[in-house]
């Protein structure tokens, strides 16, 4: 029991809203005080698996110049000017639109951004401009800017549509770490499983969590409108 | 031998972080100069030096970042970007050739994680199968910042000012996803892993097919939520409760169990800090205030997907 100390600390450091990098800090110290080791081996492992584990921000630094540069250069302004000629648009519907084919490409092992690189690629100077820009033309006054509460939902909105479709798609391709790490670890019990069998098992959820995004973005659509004090241009979704 | 080991990317990496904190150290504007500048040069070392020098050299550098930021020392410099009329004018001449350049890393992407892993000279490899998706983006990405700064007549140096200033607005958040995936680490090694399968067997009536179902499902996401890694909860949930309860138990089918539940893991993803590279950094990196809104926008998502799941299992797991 002594052992979960760790989960503890953690649940009380983020419940108090301390420093998020201490308490993890504290949280592996007193896990690995309690498990025997001592305060050195605890920050030597922080060091192994901190180098080990590089590769998870890869992406983002990468990509931050390049995406830094086109933004310097109006590449939010020009995605805004083509959602505003599309009429049909809504936050929610360009948002469930770019997560359905993040989804379905996921799952046919096209990955545009492991590893959260997607958020700095597309979400934040393609997706998040366009959802507000829609919202935006649907205003009263489509010249006033979005009230900040209005801009950041959307935004928060467009970050957790990104991470479902990725989530809720990879799975079914076969070649994709999670299938290799279930595949190994039932042959390390002796169990015979097919890949091709827990890739198609997959799709009843992708199915489910396209259903459940579906009906967020409906419910972000809503949200919005009542927001910018608007009814609901139609209730049909696409 | 490989000829583009990640190693190279990191070098890169860190020579980026050390061109971020010369450009905060010369900035005698900065709000947070010498505490900024040393949290970045810090940062930029141990991604040059990560292969070579011990691991508890790294452990020290990274108490002391986590320090400078405890202690407010890690900020953000005045933004010097383009006015918003450079910007629109900037659009109005480009057109929609500014998208090319951010649409060749995922074409990169996806063509190199495809061939990358077939191009060798005889024991020469371009590089690892694993590695090949992360490769293929760098690569992807540094050729987009080149086509980028001829598209925009511009050099490298504003795209890496640009870029460092993208990062200072992520902030230290940036290191937290591997600071995380070493706290799941260190649970592992000392069999925290262990130690809550075996509580929910104890204490959770199994004996009847949809709460051992149902156990499981849960079980994969409450405990991806205290990992912030559906990989390290599954071997210890799979091992501790799905085996012995829903397959061994009540005979159901194994390739069901682990798809179902490896999907219920990342319900928890969706619902916890703990996955920082998916939920904190993105928030900080789109500007948001609350840095927990996406996390907040996801909780609905994930309960109801983790509900779906519950009742494709039981409705599946039996019966195929």
């Amino acid at each position: 029991m002594i052992k979960l100390v760790g989960l503890l600390v953690v649940a009380l450091g983020f419940g108090l809203r301390l420093n998020t990098l201490v308490v993890v800090l504290a949280a592996g110290l007193a896990t690995g005080l309690a498990g025997g080791m001592s305060p050195h081996q605890v920050i030597e492992l922080f060091g192994r698996y901190f180098v080990e584990n590089r590769y998870m921000t890869l992406p983002v630094v990468l990509m931050v110049p390049l995406i830094g540069l086109l933004e310097r250069h109006g590449l939010q302004e020009r995605a805004v000017t083509l959602i505003r000629r599309a009429r049909a648009a809504t936050a929610g519907r360009i948002i469930l639109l770019y997560a359905l084919a993040r989804q379905i490409s996921v799952a046919l092992g096209l990955n545009i951004g492991s590893s959260g690189g997607a958020h700095a690629g597309f979400v934040r100077p393609l997706v998040a401009p366009m959802a507000e820009a829609a919202a935006r033309a649907s205003a009263p006054d489509p010249d006033a800017p979005l009230p900040e509460k209005t801009s950041e939902l959307i935004r928060a909105n467009a970050a957790a549509a990104e991470n479902t479709g990725n989530f809720f798609g990879e799975d079914i391709f076969i070649a994709v770490g999670a299938i290799l790490l279930m595949k190994g670890f039932f042959e390390t019990k002796k169990i015979e499983v097919s890949m091709m069998a827990m890739a198609l098992w997959g799709i009843p959820t992708a199915i489910a969590a396209s259903l459940v995004l579906w009906w967020r973005m409906r419910a972000l659509d809503r949200r919005v409108a009542r927001e910018l004090r608007m009814p609901a241009k139609d209730k049909d979704a696409p | 031998m490989t000829l583009l080991p990640l190693e190279a990317f990191y070098a890169i990496i860190g020579a980026i972080f050390l061109f971020l904190a010369g450009r905060v150290a010369f900035d005698p504007t900065h709000p947070r100069r010498w505490g900024s500048a040393a949290f970045w040069a810090l940062l930029g070392l141990v991604y040059l030096g990560g292969g070579v020098v011990p691991a508890s050299v790294v452990g020290y550098a990274l108490v002391v970042m986590i320090l400078l930021a405890a202690t407010r020392q890690v900020g953000k410099g005045a933004e010097r970007s383009s006015s918003t009329a450079e910007r629109a004018a900037s659009a109005e001449r480009l057109g929609n050739r500014i998208f090319r350049p951010a649409l060749l890393v995922p074409a990169c992407g996806i063509a190199g994680s495809l061939l990358f892993p077939h191009v060798h000279w005889g024991a020469l490899k371009l590089t690892g199968a694993k590695e090949a998706p992360l490769v293929a983006l760098g690569i992807g990405a540094i050729m987009a910042t080149i086509v980028a700064a001829r598209l925009t007549r511009t050099g490298p140096a504003i795209a890496l000012r640009e870029g460092g200033r993208l990062l200072e607005a992520i902030g230290w958040a940036l290191i937290l996803p591997q600071l995380l995936a070493a706290l799941g680490g260190i649970f592992g090694q000392a069999g925290v892993d262990v130690e809550v399968a075996s509580l929910i067997g104890r204490w959770v009536p199994v004996d009847v097919p949809f709460v051992a179902a149902a156990a499981y499902c849960l079980g994969m996401a409450l405990f991806t939520m205290c990992m912030g890694n559906a990989f390290a909860a599954f071997a210890a949930i799979t091992g501790g409760v799905g085996l012995p309860f829903v397959v061994q138990l009540h005979h159901g089918n194994p390739a069901i169990l682990a798809s179902v539940g490896m999907l219920s893991g990342y319900c928890g993803t969706l619902m916890t800090p703990m996955a920082a590279n998916f939920n904190l950094v993105p928030a900080m990196l789109l500007g948001l205030t609350d840095r927990n809104a996406v996390i907040k926008a996801q909780v609905p998502i994930g309960l109801a997907i983790l509900t779906a799941n519950v009742f494709i299992t039981y409705a599946t797991v039996f019966r195929f």
